[in-house]
């Protein structure tokens, strides 16, 4: 499978995810700059972290309206896996792909920090090889990392299983029901605020990250 | 466009403003830093809620005042220059 890895001005962790994909699991996969993104010629594509475009106005909103995020709108309803990760998911989120908002961290600070976690989905294609419940380990390192949504809102994402992570132990962003990745309702997109690339190499704290990509393989293969 | 009298039409400028703030269900962590670290610390309890937003001020060219509303709400929509999801906007305007 071919993997595109989209950086825009800002985007960090970009390359990171870049060299997991290609020498940890040896998939095809490509740095591509978000002006140079097309869609039809890859399988999947990463939104990166960062503070793309300097989080000016709100964190992933200027990506959001880009023309590369109009490719990636049109693979999502393709149904290819499209992940965001941590300021990727923020740009899911403005561009109306993921439900829900991402707020201010409650204690007004940028945390960054290994947090214990806890697979709550195994339905979606970036969790799919986890069994449910199952108990991680990935940093965060954010400001806006605060999800929410009203109620209903939750009850329904919550019944209808898209709520893919959530913190285990210490909620330390003040994130609702201690949410921390969600998909759509097809399950291909998913967004989560830990850094699974920084948890791909056991030289750097930690592995578990390795099978959120491993999912989006074997999800790839169905 | 031409108006009767052969000159140009110019629609009057009207002041919208826009004030965003968080729905109320959606915590306001700088609201509460605001009344907890700074009002009430300074002994002011009168104070009872502080709620955040931010005020866009905005001019826009109109044929009447609702005209001027309608193009503010619907900007701020599709642009989502604000998010419905969390946030809530209220729209002034002003001659």
């Amino acid at each position: 499978m071919r993997v595109a890895v989209i950086e825009f001005p800002g985007s960090n962790c970009d390359r990171d995810t870049v060299h997991v994909l290609k020498e940890s699991l040896r998939i095809d996969a490509n740095l591509v700059w978000h002006n140079d993104f097309k869609d039809g010629s890859y399988d999947a594509v990463i939104l990166p972290g960062g503070f793309s475009f300097g989080d000016h106005l709100r964190a992933g909103i200027i990506a959001a309206h880009s023309p590369a995020t109009k490719a990636v709108i049109q693979m999502a309803s393709d149904g290819k896996p499209v992940l965001g990760i941590c300021n990727g998911f923020q740009i899911l989120i403005e561009a109306g792909l993921l439900p829900g908002a991402l707020l201010r961290n409650a204690g007004l600070k940028f945390v960054c920090k290994w947090t214990a976690l806890k697979v709550e989905a195994n339905n979606s294609a970036f969790t799919c090889t986890f069994k449910k419940d199952t108990k991680i380990r990935m940093p965060i390192a954010h400001n806006e990392g605060r999800y929410f949504a009203d109620d209903e809102l939750l009850d329904a994402l919550s019944a209808a299983g898209q709520i893919v992570m959530k913190y285990d132990e210490e909620n330390p962003t003040g994130t609702a029901r201690g949410i921390v990745g969600v998909s759509n309702e097809k399950g291909n997109v998913v967004g989560m605020m830990p850094h699974p690339e920084r948890a791909s190499d056991s030289a750097l704290g930690g592995t578990d990250g390795l099978k959120v990509f491993e999912s989006m393989v074997e999800w790839a293969k169905c | 466009m031409r108006n009767p009298t052969g000159g140009y039409a110019v629609n009057p400028l009207f002041t919208v403003e826009v004030v965003i703030s968080n729905k109320p269900q959606a915590r306001d962590p700088e609201g509460e830093t605001i009344i907890r670290d700074l009002i009430h610390k300074s002994g002011l309890q009168a104070v009872k809620e502080v709620r955040t937003g931010k005020l866009l001020s905005l001019k826009i060219e109109a044929a009447d005042p609702d005209d001027a509303r309608n193009t503010a709400v619907s900007m701020c929509n599709d642009l989502r220059i604000y998010n419905p999801v969390a946030h809530s906007i209220t729209v002034r305007v002003r001659p």
